[in-house]
């Protein structure tokens, strides 16, 4: 019966890329929910030593976080030891008890005892300087703190 | 006047439009992975009175500012510190430990509640340094805290579990399984090898 005989359409057909949008809004919806905005503006090196017995920081207590290293490029003025940064400025070892202080004031009071410090300190620091945060920590009473690391093997440091 | 027939929107930039925004958040982007070792600081107020600790149940390491390793004054490398330690803390050489596997020599700790680790650094001692031996010593308890929840997990009905796998699961808030018996097994491992860590200032 040729009346099922269609004329056959020798040229391949263009992809419909109707649904090419939608695709890509599920990638960019999937990129909107977990992005960070990066809440420090870091004004020294930061690259974080590995070690692999670690433990998440717990998300759902308030986490401060204290940086210290060697001033990154363009602030070499403030010299090459390793210096303290809190919140988006350099800041001297005595500040801490009342940036911890500040910390407390910002947050629900039964989430204060929560607090947790995260240190992020630059892996060529030396610890004469982890030792004057931690005795400044001590006299803050902000004693639960996390040393942040990356995660590989100890040994590589 | 014919009816004209209202023009249809040309959606073919779109999928343009979209693909800025993606751009954009994927290059803002910073997936938070921050993890790292949990310590709790010795409270400010200074107690007068010297508690005595027998020599042979203190552990000392110390990290000079070389970063070279010093363990009960002798020198050690990285990778060997773990197994000391482990050593130490399971040495058991009172007898009053019956679950401990050392060698129970009666010249180390007596056991692993009265073994305390000290650690001492200099203040040119590097930061990587003092981390990885923070993170050996975190291993070694919880080595001992593995094999321990192996040996009894079976039994209280946590089978094939190690210690690490134990916490997370407490934590875990789509884990099936009785919370407080779990709770109880940790809380049992946690006082059989307890975290003495102190740090001398």
């Amino acid at each position: 019966m040729s009346k099922f005989k269609k004329q056959k359409d020798s040229s391949v057909p263009a992809v419909n890329t109707a649904s090419l949008p939608d695709i890509v809004f599920m990638l960019l919806f999937f990129f909107m929910v977990v992005t960070v905005m990066r809440e420090d503006n870091l004004l020294i090196e930061n690259r974080l030593p590995v070690a692999d017995q670690i433990e998440k920081l717990d998300k759902k207590n308030p986490i401060s976080y204290v940086y210290a290293g060697k001033p990154a490029k363009g602030y070499e003025k403030f010299g090459t030891e390793a210096r303290l940064q809190l919140n988006d400025k350099f800041a001297e070892i005595t500040e801490i008890q009342a940036f911890i202080n500040a910390e407390r004031a910002a947050l629900r009071e039964e989430l204060v005892p929560y607090l947790t410090v995260s240190l992020k300190v630059d892996r060529d620091a030396n610890m004469g300087i982890v030792g004057d945060i931690k005795q400044e920590l001590r006299k803050a009473n902000a004693l639960k703190i996390n040393y942040t690391t990356g995660t590989g093997s100890a040994m590589d440091n | 006047m014919a009816k004209r027939a209202a023009p249809e929107v040309n959606a073919g930039s779109m999928a343009d439009i979209a693909f800025l925004l993606l751009i954009f958040f994927l290059v803002t982007t910073t997936i938070p992975k921050d993890s790292g070792i949990n310590r709790k600081l010795p409270p400010m107020e200074e107690n007068d009175e010297d508690v005595i600790i027998k020599q042979k149940n203190i552990f000392t390491v110390l990290l000079n500012g070389k970063d070279q390793l010093l363990v009960e004054d002798e020198l050690m490398e990285l990778k060997d510190l773990r197994a000391a330690a482990i050593e130490f803390l399971d040495n058991g050489g009172d007898g009053s430990c019956d679950y401990c596997n050392g060698a129970k020599d009666p010249a180390s700790s007596d056991n692993p509640d009265k073994a305390i680790i000290s650690l001492k650094n200099e203040r040119e001692t590097s930061y990587s340094a003092y981390i990885s031996v923070q993170n050996e010593l975190v291993a070694a308890y919880n080595d001992l805290r593995n094999r321990r929840a192996l040996q009894i997990g079976a039994r209280r009905g946590f089978p094939e579990m190690d210690f690490v796998l134990m916490e997370k699961s407490y934590k875990d808030p789509k884990f099936i399984g009785n919370k407080d018996k779990l709770k109880e097994l940790i809380d049992q491992i946690r006082s059989e090898y307890p975290e003495k860590l102190s740090e001398v200032q």
